[in-house]
């Protein structure tokens, strides 16, 4: 491969254009900075300011000195590996941050003491902080990695834009710590999975468009004429998510030089945007983005296409145009009308149908390599986070069945159900995606170590198997408790009553969390070895030869 | 126009627009002719030598 160090015109004027960006943009920020009516307002305003005059800083000196500023010759295909690495980095990175937070939350529901009376650590500061980094920081990184990586391969292009990349990459990053330090400094605007306030959201807007335009541009110089159905699910993560985004977060800041805002809705109006939004969010982050690691990762790895690339396209049309009007069934029996409700329960009662056909596919896919699920522990994780995928698949309709719902609502089965999905289908099919990754792009023959898989996938496994079964025991008993009555028509328990039943069930919770957390430091320590190019000794025989890399 | 009224071109009209786009889609992925597009995009993932 060779680069060019005299790129075109039209290139250059696009870079000095993002210089001209940056320095605006750093200027900018110090002046909010110092006309900030509230301290956290700025202290973000100073984040921001460092990392666009680091930026500036980085970007200028390329594009003065010329070192380090290389694009590949146009007519020559040079993958953009580099911006995938910083994306498998930055996802184990967040992993970690977001289970251990998790963990803490866990043990302060069990033991409310850890808490330390520290209002930075409280438990509902922290919980955003945990949900968001192991969704957005987590997830958010390991899809901005797998898609840059599988719409280059499947498309025969290198990937769009030259600072854009990197800028949808760090952009990102500075969003996800303007979130979490505000969250733990107590800033938020109240909405589930959508906490941050105004000037963040609107900074994330900013990344997330570019984003939007470097797939897309990436997708228009393809050199294929099909566009690859996993590709499809990442197209549609972005767009909707983007869209979801905006919407929910139209709110009226209460001056420029604060982090307050309004929402514009109210009431019943508000609640049902912001459930379309989160439960959408399930939809489209958590499954259409992981579903589109399923269609590329899987095949890859087992080596055979998808079982059925026609029912990988009924899959992919069914599921979103039914998804999004499931939202409601997070409304049952509150203010919302009632056929608002019976729609949202029958739209998640149809998901059954192309979730299960996307599980099918992707299981099927294996069929004649079975051998696989024994021999490449990789492989098998990716099978059990599909088989998770089918299970939280079911559970989540029979929960949005109004009886069931009452009483599954407002308890600790949403938890279960929940973690049976992010840690059983996100996080497995993620680990799998990683473990194909990091070999492929450090140009590795191998792992370091499928020993160390093999004991992160049976120590995390038991974790998930620890949470929710605990879940469900908990939940299903509180929901029981909450409408138990005695022989006189009164409540037969107070509400600290269930508190206490449920003391046993939270230890037992925090047990399989840090099993989880065990298991993903585990692969961070693996993954580290393989990119520093070494091969654990004892394994030495085994594993040349063993896996690998298709085509790396 | 009322309330009645939008809510029974969603419920009616919807509905037959929904099954219609359902039906499409069967059609494009299961018409003969787009066997070989198809057969051919499933292997995409196992095309991509790098340059």
């Amino acid at each position: 491969m060779s680069f060019t160090e005299q790129p075109s015109y039209a290139a250059r004027a696009v870079d000095y254009l993002f210089v001209g960006f940056l320095f605006v943009a750093a200027l900018g920020s110090l002046y909010w900075a110092s006309q900030a009516v509230d301290a956290v307002l700025g202290f973000h305003a100073i984040v921001f300011a460092i990392a666009f005059y680091l930026a500036l800083f980085v970007v200028g000196k390329q594009l003065v000195t010329g070192k380090g500023y290389r694009r590949p010759q146009s007519d020559e295909l040079v993958y953009n590996d580099e911006i995938v690495k910083a994306g498998t980095i930055a996802s184990t990175f967040w992993a970690i941050v977001g289970l251990l937070v998790g963990l803490i939350i866990a043990l302060q529901l069990a033991f409310p003491v850890l808490n330390f009376d520290v209002a930075w650590l409280s438990f509902g500061r922290l919980r955003p902080v945990h949900t968001s980094g192991v969704i957005f920081a987590f997830g958010g990184n390991v899809l901005l990695a797998t898609s840059f990586y599988v719409v280059q391969r499947t498309s025969k292009a290198r990937l769009a834009g030259h600072y854009a990349p990197w800028f949808v990459f760090w952009g990102f990053q500075l969003f996800l710590v303007v979130a979490a330090s505000g969250y733990v400094l107590g800033v938020t605007q109240s909405k589930e999975y959508a906490e941050p306030e105004w000037y963040a959201d609107l900074w994330l807007t900013v990344v997330w468009v570019v984003y939007l335009l470097v797939f897309l541009g990436t997708l228009w110089k393809r050199k294929e004429p099909h566009i690859y159905v996993a590709n499809w699910f990442f197209l549609s993560f972005i767009v909707t998510v983007a869209m979801l985004h905006i919407v929910n977060n139209l709110t009226m800041p209460v001056s420029l030089m604060g982090g307050k805002s309004y929402i514009l809705f109210a009431g019943v109006q508000d609640a049902l945007t912001q459930w379309w939004y989160a439960h959408n969010a399930v939809g489209f982050f958590l499954t259409a983005g992981f579903l589109g690691i399923m269609y590329y990762f899987v095949p890859k790895r087992a080596e055979r296409p998808v079982y059925s690339y026609r029912l990988s396209i009924v899959h992919f049309w069914s599921l979103i145009f039914i998804y999004i009007w499931a939202g409601p069934h997070h409304l049952h029996y509150t203010a919302l009308p009632d056929w608002a409700q019976t729609l949202g329960m029958t739209f998640s009662v149809m998901l059954w149908m192309p979730s299960w056909g996307g599980m099918i596919n992707g299981l099927m896919t294996l069929s004649g390599a079975w051998d696989k699920l024994r021999t490449d522990p990789v492989i098998r994780m990716m099978v059990v986070s599909v088989a998770f995928y089918g299970m939280s698949t079911f559970e989540g309709p029979v929960m949005s069945i109004k009886a069931v719902n009452s009483l599954s609502h407002y308890t600790d089965w949403t938890v279960g159900h929940t973690h049976s999905g992010a840690l059983g289908w996100v996080g497995y099919i993620s680990f799998g995606a990683l473990y194909c990754l990091v070999p492929w792009l450090w140009k590795r023959k191998t792992l370091y170590s499928l020993q160390l898989v093999n004991a992160h996938f049976w120590i995390s496994t038991i974790g998930i198997v620890l949470y929710i079964t605990s879940m469900w025991v908990s939940g299903m008993m509180q929901g029981l408790m909450w409408r138990a009555y005695d022989s006189l028509g009164f409540l037969e328990y107070s509400f600290v009553e269930t508190v206490e039943a449920m003391h046993p069930f939270y230890i037992i919770r925090a047990l399989g969390g840090a099993l989880y957390l065990v298991g993903t430091i585990i692969m961070a320590y693996n993954l580290w070895q393989t990119a520093q190019g070494n091969v654990r000794q004892k394994e030495a025989a085994t594993l040349l030869g063993n896996t690998a890399p298709a085509a790396a | 126009m009322t309330y009645i009224d939008v809510a029974s071109f969603a419920q009616s009209w919807g509905l037959i627009y929904f099954m219609l786009i359902f039906l499409a889609v069967c059609v494009y992925a299961l018409w003969p002719s787009n066997k070989d597009k198809f057969d051919h995009a499933a292997n995409l993932p196992f095309d991509d030598e790098d340059a």
